[in-house]
């Protein structure tokens, strides 16, 4: 099948790669750029393992064509620590022990930052909608839930 | 047509790990160069926190700091004899077993720094931050890193430990039919409340109150993580999970996990974990098998919170709002 370039930055990173047509930009990321955070989980959109953020938004990787990224920024989760320091939502989901398996994590922190990037003082209620669409298996969303709140308040502590 | 409020109550009296042809774990601890030491094992870690709790095990053991100990699990062909991880048996069977090879392990260390220090090994002790040294005599040390290079180039040794822990299998006896099928059992109890809606047959769960008894929790953040989570599947188990959501046929049947149904974070019940520590004899450090048993009792608490509700018994899982519904039906049957 004929190849098809497309350039966009990952994490910061500038990207170019002959992608063949109809590919995912899950599969792209994990197998042609070796950036393996997006998990692919259910690969029809149903459980969020793969959110990575694009534009600003949160988007699912698997129902994204690597071909309609062109020009675009996109985030994962392995972009976020910096030099070395976790990320305040990764620092939280350790401190509340938010991951057992660990399977859902990278797509439940993207889903936070894209809520913490729009609305930096969530309610419980923005946190549970905004994770909606992200299964876990393990923890029974609580400590999740409880990670997030924590990481925002974190946030808005540095920002005072 | 109401909404009715419901509590239910159960216990679980739950065994660590089980009785088929004897339940045996093994494990080996042996020193790299540098004083680490690797314990190799063919258990798993399914996320729960197989490999932490390991280290810790053996790090209290042989008296130096977690950090200081490396997990490795990678393969059933090459590493000593597991079981397995199910039946809510690793950190009790896999923790005696490397309870007994780090103590072998512990004690050619001391010998390999009795030899450095020309004292008896007897008169040593761990200070548990990297150091042995001669008791009552802190002065007279050597780090484990020391040691270690000592007994590696100097003395030939390997200090290392092999682990086995095994429980034998328990027959009934013939006339009787009493067996011991566990050495040791933990304990939990769950108050469940409900809302159930006569119209809808929708329940919601409104809270759950669960009390765990464990033996020693090891590690008390990991294991209030596994209750929390287990709760939550308890009340999955309870209402939602099926394999077969368009019953009645099977040929209906959900083809993945988009037709598999669980509770969602917007679905959660206020949750109540409670930890009894009740340290097992025969436990690692007194440590129970909590496991499996973290997601049971929610099950026939709600199930006794339903019928608290409405008067119905329903004793097929899960219990769906259809299952309520024909219930309720037979029951206003019978009371014409």
């Amino acid at each position: 099948m004929a190849k098809v370039p497309v350039q966009f930055t990952l994490n910061g990173e500038e990207k170019a790669e002959f992608v063949e047509s109809g590919a995912t930009l899950l599969k792209v990321l994990r197998h042609k750029l070796g950036d393996t955070s997006p998990k692919g989980g259910c690969h029809q959109g149903a459980c969020g393992a793969c959110s990575v953020i694009i534009d600003g938004e949160l988007k699912l990787s698997c129902l994204t064509l690597a071909e309609t990224c062109e020009g675009a920024a996109v985030e994962t989760t392995a972009g976020l620590a910096a030099d070395g320091v976790m990320h305040p939502l990764q620092r939280a989901f350790v401190d509340e022990f938010a991951a057992q398996c660990g399977f859902c994590t990278p797509g439940m922190i993207m889903a936070a930052k894209a809520l913490l990037d729009q609305t930096p003082n969530p309610t419980r209620e923005d946190v549970v909608e905004a994770i909606s669409g992200n299964i876990c298996r393990c923890t029974g969303y609580e400590p999740i839930i409880r990670a997030v709140l924590t990481a925002a308040r974190a946030n808005s502590q540095n920002a005072a | 047509m109401a909404i009715w409020r419901g509590t239910g109550v159960a216990a679980v009296n739950y065994p660590t790990g089980m009785n088929l042809g004897g339940d045996p774990s093994q494990a080996l601890v042996h020193s790299t160069p540098t004083g680490n030491f690797m314990v190799t094992l063919s258990s798993v870690d399914l996320g729960q926190g197989l490999k932490q709790v390991m280290a810790q095990i053996c790090a209290e053991t042989i008296g130096v700091p977690t950090e200081q100990v490396i997990i490795d699990t990678a393969d059933t062909d090459t590493g000593p004899h597991c079981m397995g991880t199910f039946a809510s048996r690793g950190t009790h069977r896999i923790g005696n077993a490397v309870i007994q090879a780090a103590k072998e392990a512990r004690q050619v260390m001391l010998e390999v720094a009795a030899e450095a220090l020309e004292v008896d090994a007897a008169d040593l002790d761990t200070d548990g931050t990297g150091n042995i040294h001669v008791k009552g005599a802190p002065q007279k040390a050597i780090s484990i890193f020391d040691t270690a290079l000592t007994a590696h180039f100097k003395l030939g040794r390997s200090i290392s430990g092999r682990g086995m822990f095994l429980v034998p299998r328990s027959f009934p006896e013939t006339e009787t039919g009493a067996m011991k099928p566990s050495t040791c059992y933990a304990h939990a109890c769950t108050v469940a409340e409900v809302d159930v809606d006569d119209e809808t047959g929708e329940v919601t769960v409104i809270s759950v109150k669960n009390v765990f008894e464990i033996g020693r929790a090891l590690n008390p953040r990991m294991v209030e993580q596994q209750l929390v989570g287990g709760s939550w599947m308890g009340i999955s188990h309870a209402l939602y999970e099926t394999t077969e959501p368009y019953y009645p046929n099977r040929e209906h049947g959900g083809t993945d996990f988009n037709e598999y149904l669980m509770p969602g974070p917007g679905d959660l019940a206020e949750t109540e974990i409670i930890v009894l520590e009740r340290p097992a004899a025969d436990g690692p450090y007194g440590a129970k098998g909590p496991g499996e048993m973290c997601a049971n009792p929610q099950i026939p608490a709600v199930a006794n919170a339903i019928f608290d509700a409405v008067g119905v018994r329903v004793d097929t899982l899960p219990i769906t709002p259809e299952r309520i519904l024909r219930a309720l039906k037979e029951q206003r049957a019978g009371a014409v």
